[in-house]
């Protein structure tokens, strides 16, 4: 199972986990998820693996299940069969006398703060400032004092590049400064893992780098980073893994090398030949 | 900047019409045509005045306003039958005064229990439970199907129901306290537990409705951060909430101020039930009906400079830059405009 996303180390820039020293946490194994809308399969089996430190990046025609699949990661989607465990420890259920109970609401909040995840439409929170947006979560679910929380969060705000925006509200905000306090905001946790849902989908297309550019800049940090995107040419980027998802499957998956220049699916190729020609060959 | 100046400067003897003093200092936007060489320069009408549209029928409308709104206060400055003396005289009678603080209390008590009955019945409504959904369904119908005159009486008479009132162990003999309906639901209890119970079958639709107005995806993000369920209510959803909530809500509660007046059933001595009293006794039944106006006017008045001061706040980041208040209007025509005016006065 595992094999699958570490079998081309030597096409990927750079190898996963071992070229970050601090990568040692943050180990999704994602076994077997499946999940039903009504009547629709959205997830027919997905198994995926992300090492510590890792950097998978999920593209897929729209409606192929990689938003649901992101979701389940931090149980904001039960799933409906397999399981998924970060550093060995299962997501949203506890083993018990040969049975998976769902965790009380308390458990599944505590474990959601090693997984911080960025929206495509940033959902910050509009009548809090960006400094208020970022310590929320620091003091009252992980109980850190206000001036500890407050402190941090202004360095967090300075590394996305918006410390003299602190006191802004975010309407106040362009689209990709409120991205950026919604990556600092996800980042106050300290999580194990950030998930990244379309982060720049729903900006104008000269903002989409200032996102991306904080975003790459985390990819070297050890956080594991699970990316669902259709920016192609920064999942070339970024990427140790690139999965590719069709119809609730991972069709294909691989170093960015690889797969975007020699795919083996002829599914990932006519993909692939609608989405990037025209980007690279400007 | 000048140069730029000096080359339309320069062009504009050609253009016919233009005003020869205006326009050389402040026409930058046509310098870059000038550049590139353009043939026949547009005509430049940066130096003319600007006349504003007229609007005759505004100005028609306007007067007929002022007019009607003249005649109204005329009559009321000099039809005798207003008895404005009579209305000065109680109208800071102590009894008058009384039933003004009845009033204002059973108005706050009753608002403050009826809001906050009303938001738990709103959570009930919106949780995942039948039964509490069901619950919370049943009360807002029954309490919004029935006059509140009814519910008041109702209440009152409650000792005919049910005799006493007893708390103890169910189908034993066991009883920790026992109480006489009769003394337990005084006229005061049986207006507040009626204004409070209706008023909260109301306020629960509309706490509702502004919850249903925040996007789900700020709780989704609440709940992706670890924010506990109660926090991401109080902090991230009400606050935002708030924005839809308010302006129904004055409505209410200033609904709530008069419909306290209904309370005169019950012979409990509010504002409107003291005046019945007085006029019942000396017979100005209508300037002393103007008294109890005149007070609802104030607390109505008085309730909108909160509602403007409330909703201004809660306005936070749902506006880019927030308007001034009228005082901080005043407050700049002054600081603008008075050094002006006192040396014209001197």
């Amino acid at each position: 199972m595992s094999t699958a996303v570490t079998e081309s180390p030597t096409a990927a820039p750079a190898a996963p986990a071992a070229s970050s020293p601090a990568a040692t946490r943050g180990h999704v194994e994602i076994t077997d998820v499946r999940k039903t809308f009504g009547a629709t399969e959205v997830l027919k089996g997905v198994s995926l693996t992300v090492p510590p430190g890792g950097v998978a990046v999920i593209v897929g025609p729209s409606g192929s299940g990689k938003s649901t699949l992101l979701r389940t990661i931090n149980h904001l989607e039960k799933v409906d069969g397999g399981y998924i465990t970060i550093d060995g420890e299962l997501v949203g259920y506890r083993l018990r006398h040969n049975k998976l109970h769902e965790l009380r609401e308390k458990d599944i909040l505590k474990q959601r703060t090693d997984i911080g995840m960025v929206f495509q439409n940033f959902n910050l929170f509009p009548h809090l400032t960006a400094l208020e947006n970022v310590i929320e979560a620091p003091i009252v679910a992980q109980g850190r004092p206000k001036e500890e929380a407050r402190k941090r969060a202004l360095e967090l705000l300075d590394r996305v590049g918006l410390k003299d925006r602190a006191s802004a509200y975010p309407r106040q905000l362009s689209g990709g400064q409120q991205q950026r306090v919604a990556i600092a905001r996800a980042l106050a946790l300290n999580p194990k893992i950030l998930l990244f849902d379309e982060p720049t989908s729903a900006l104008d297309p000269e903002l989409v780098n200032e996102v991306l550019d904080v975003i790459r800049e985390l990819a070297t940090s050890g956080t594991t980073l699970i990316i669902v995107t259709h920016e192609m040419g920064f999942a070339r980027d970024v990427a140790d893994t690139v999965v590719f998802m069709d119809e609730g499957q991972i069709i294909e998956q691989g170093g960015p090398q690889n797969i975007f220049t020699n795919p083996r699916e002829p599914r990932t190729r006519s993909f692939f030949s609608k989405v990037i020609e025209p980007a690279f060959n400007i | 900047m000048s140069s730029a100046a000096t080359t339309v400067a320069q062009s504009a003897p050609s253009t016919a019409g233009r005003p020869a003093s205006t326009g050389a200092a402040d026409s930058t936007p046509e310098s870059t045509e000038t550049g590139t060489g353009t043939e026949a320069p547009a005509v430049d009408y940066s130096g003319y005045k600007l006349v504003p549209a007229k609007h005759p029928g505004r100005w028609v409308g306007t007067v007929l306003v002022a007019l009607g709104v003249a005649a109204v206060l005329w009559s009321l400055a000099t039809n005798p039958r207003w008895e404005w003396g009579v209305v000065a005289q109680w109208f800071t009678a102590q009894s008058v005064v009384n039933g003004l603080i009845e009033t204002l209390k059973l108005t706050a008590i009753s608002g403050a229990l009826g809001f906050i009955l009303g938001f738990v019945l709103a959570l009930m409504r919106l949780s995942a439970s039948p039964l509490l959904v069901g619950v919370s369904w049943t009360f807002s119908w029954i309490f919004r199907s029935t006059p509140l005159l009814v519910q008041l009486l109702l209440w009152y008479n409650l000792g005919y129901l049910y005799e006493k009132v007893s708390l103890g162990i169910p189908f034993t003999d066991v009883r920790f306290f026992e109480v006489q309906t009769t003394t337990l639901i005084s006229q005061f209890a049986a207006a507040v537990l009626g204004l409070t119970l209706n008023q909260a079958a109301y306020s629960a639709e509309i706490i509702r409705g502004g919850i249903l107005s925040v996007d789900q995806g700020q709780l989704e993000a609440a709940a992706a951060l670890g924010i506990p369920a109660w926090r991401r209510s109080t902090r991230i959803v009400l606050p935002q909430a708030m924005r839809a909530i308010l302006p129904t809500a004055f409505n209410e509660i200033i609904g709530l101020v008069k419909g306290t007046s209904i309370v005169y059933v019950l012979a409990y001595s509010e504002l409107f039930y003291t005046v019945q009293v007085i006029y019942n006794r000396t017979q100005q039944v209508l300037p002393l009906l103007l008294v109890a106006t005149l007070w609802y006017v104030v607390i109505t008045s008085v309730l909108s400079v909160f509602q403007y001061y409330i909703e201004r706040h809660y306005s936070k980041g749902a506006v880019r830059n927030l308007p001034l208040t009228p005082l901080q209007k005043v407050r700049r025509f002054f600081a603008t405009h008075a050094p002006a005016d006192r040396k014209t006065l001197r």
